[in-house]
């Protein structure tokens, strides 16, 4: 097999902050003194004139951007997960999304791949809280090219994104030359009729792997991922379920609220069918290895896979 | 401050305050004591200082305001009002369902540069405005109203550190020391005081004011822009409930509308007060 290249989200948002930054003069970058992990470090020295440290302050920070965003800015506000979105929640909400501001959220270590550091910093509570303020976009990437195409993405349009970065390195399995990335479209990245396995961030390599396993044991697994989770695409989820009957969604994120309850809730009203859910299960993460952590936690291709077995004989 | 213009501010502040009478009787709610204190404050930002036009309400160069304790939002829509952005009849709307005037400012009402309300946010999102005008070489000048209870909130000092740090000299703050909040005098919540010592200590300049005097008031924005390098910290010393005697330092009168007896003798009051200044 060859060698597959793999490469943190959160490298792949620093480096697209900066090829933006020429296109998009009014660009600013904001950090809440983790500018070397959020990789935003890369855009302060390229550009130090248009990055703004905030020092351990995410609530000011938020507010700050969102200020900057009124008098025609375009700021990128960064932090880890929990901050952004765990922290600073009531300042995104408020200060951001009730005014609509054209503010974008680089939200990095998202989820339990944050490893060693412990649960202090595992964020799986980040999705669920962004999907009930009106009008956020929220994006989470499944690699490198689809990262640097979200961030793309998310400037051109005008309001609150609130962008996902992992700190493992991830599979690099999108081809760059063709990738095209659209806003709010789920993406089948493999056909199948039995099953549908619906994935986001950093799961989504890990259910191609498990797609194929499921193949060598005769099940025929559709792999859709999902990198916009709002607005969802709900007409690529109900047409799965209408045509595979299960779905299966995986995600580095708590079972409540996260893309599984996004999912379940499209379901439920257009084609109600089993939706089993894998993700974190209500519950706290700690400390270790990142990839230890995932296979503990089940986010790894083989519980996918049993999972999915599981499912699909349990209907049979 | 020459007499006829003193004059002019005195009866424009008394035309606000009955707007924030009628727009919280109007209500059945609201916060009419904050409002009052301000009143004096904002109209003359809004009369004597600030360059704005309510015909292009969201005009590039003008200045911005960010009225961070906004629930005192009665006294910037009786403002606004007066200064043309919408009509006066608006405030008989306030709070109503379909209303144009929300209980807490929302960005897109005419003249409302800033969403606020939860308390401790609004001066962040100045720093933002005001580092926005640093970095586009544009001279507007960003004000942002805050309550001193409001100053218990972390964010206000975590602003506070921000804008010395960017050396915000655009931005002013002003500080409602009215010394009352919803549970009671601020000494006794769960004080915030020193404030002009803790503005100092974070790289403020800090100027201290009469809120109902607008030679002080005048002083105090002439000092302020003679500042270069820091942002400006005013204090305003204020009585809440300004200017309707029964309101007047009366901690029950934070978040209460009155009923028609009370706007009865309130709107007597400013009518008396009113006729005095235009006789």
């Amino acid at each position: 097999m060859a060698d597959v290249i793999k490469k943190a989200t959160r490298e792949s948002y620093g480096e697209v902050l900066v090829e933006l930054a020429e296109e998009y003069p009014n660009l600013v970058v904001l950090d809440a003194d983790l500018a070397a992990a959020t990789k935003t470090g890369i855009f302060k020295k390229a550009y130090p004139e248009k990055f703004f440290d905030c020092g351990i302050a995410e609530a000011n920070m938020m507010g700050v951007a969102a200020g900057l965003a009124t008098a025609g800015k375009i700021p990128f506000a960064s932090t880890f997960a929990m901050f952004a979105a765990g922290r600073a929640y009531e300042i995104v909400r408020n200060s951001i999304g009730y005014p609509h501001l054209n503010v974008k959220i680089g939200a990095t270590h998202a989820g339990i791949s944050v490893g060693e550091d412990g649960a202090t910093h595992q964020c799986n509570e980040d999705i669920a809280l962004m999907r009930t303020i009106p009008g956020m976009t929220i994006i989470n990437p499944a690699d490198d090219v689809e990262a640097k195409a979200a961030v793309r993405a998310a400037v051109e349009i005008d309001g609150p994104v609130y962008l996902r970065f992992g700190r493992l390195a991830a599979p690099v399995f999108n081809d760059a030359e063709n990738y095209k990335f659209e806003l709010g479209k789920g993406v089948t990245l493999r056909n199948g009729s039995d099953v549908t396995i619906v994935a986001t961030g950093l799961m989504v390599a890990e259910s191609i792997k498990a797609a194929k396993q499921l193949e060598a044991e005769g099940i025929d697994a559709r792999v859709i991922n999902i990198h916009t989770i709002k607005p969802l695409d709900k007409d690529i989820i109900c047409k799965a379920a209408a045509e595979t009957g299960l779905i299966v969604t995986v995600e580095e994120h708590s079972v409540i609220g996260g893309l599984g309850s996004a999912v379940a809730e499209a379901v439920t009203e257009c084609n109600p069918v089993p939706v089993i859910k894998i993700g974190v299960n209500d519950e706290y993460g700690h400390s270790g290895p990142a990839v230890d952590l995932l296979k503990e936690f089940g986010l790894c291709a083989d519980n996918i896979a049993s999972t999915v077995k599981k499912a699909v004989s349990k209907r049979k | 401050m020459d007499a006829t213009t003193k004059k002019q501010l005195q009866t424009i502040a008394c035309k606000v305050r009955m707007g924030v009478i009628e727009g919280t009787f109007n209500a059945k709610s609201g916060h009419p004591g904050g409002s009052l204190s301000i009143s004096d404050l904002l109209t003359y930002l809004y009369f004597a200082k600030m360059h704005v036009d309510p015909s292009q309400p969201e005009m590039a160069g003008r200045d911005r305001l960010v009225l961070s304790k906004g629930h005192c939002a009665p006294a910037l829509y009786s403002v606004l009002a007066q200064r043309g952005f919408f009509s006066y009849d608006e405030l008989k709307s306030l709070r109503h369902i379909g209303a144009m005037l929300q209980g807490h400012p929302c960005i897109h009402t005419p003249g409302v540069d800033m969403s606020s309300g939860s308390l401790g946010q609004g001066i962040s999102a100045a720093c933002g405005m005001a580092l926005a005008g640093k970095l586009d070489n544009t001279a507007y000048k960003v004000y942002t109203v805050l309550g001193d209870g409001e100053v218990e909130e972390g964010q206000v000092w975590e602003a506070a550190m921000f804008a010395s740090h960017y050396k915000l000299d655009n931005l002013i703050a002003i500080v409602d020391n009215n010394g009352l909040q919803i549970d009671g005098p601020i000494s006794e919540v769960c004080s915030p005081e020193p404030i002009t010592d803790k503005f100092t200590a974070f790289g403020w300049h800090v100027i201290i004011m009469d809120a109902h005097d607008f030679d002080s008031i005048e002083a105090a924005f002439d000092e302020a822009e003679t500042i270069v390098g820091k942002p400006v910290a005013i204090i305003q010393k204020s009585v809440k409930g300004k200017g309707v005697s029964y309101m007047e330092n009366q901690v029950g009168w934070h978040g209460k509308a009155p009923n028609k007896e009370e706007y009865d003798q309130a709107m007597s009051e400013l009518n008396a007060k009113l006729s005095e200044l235009e006789g």
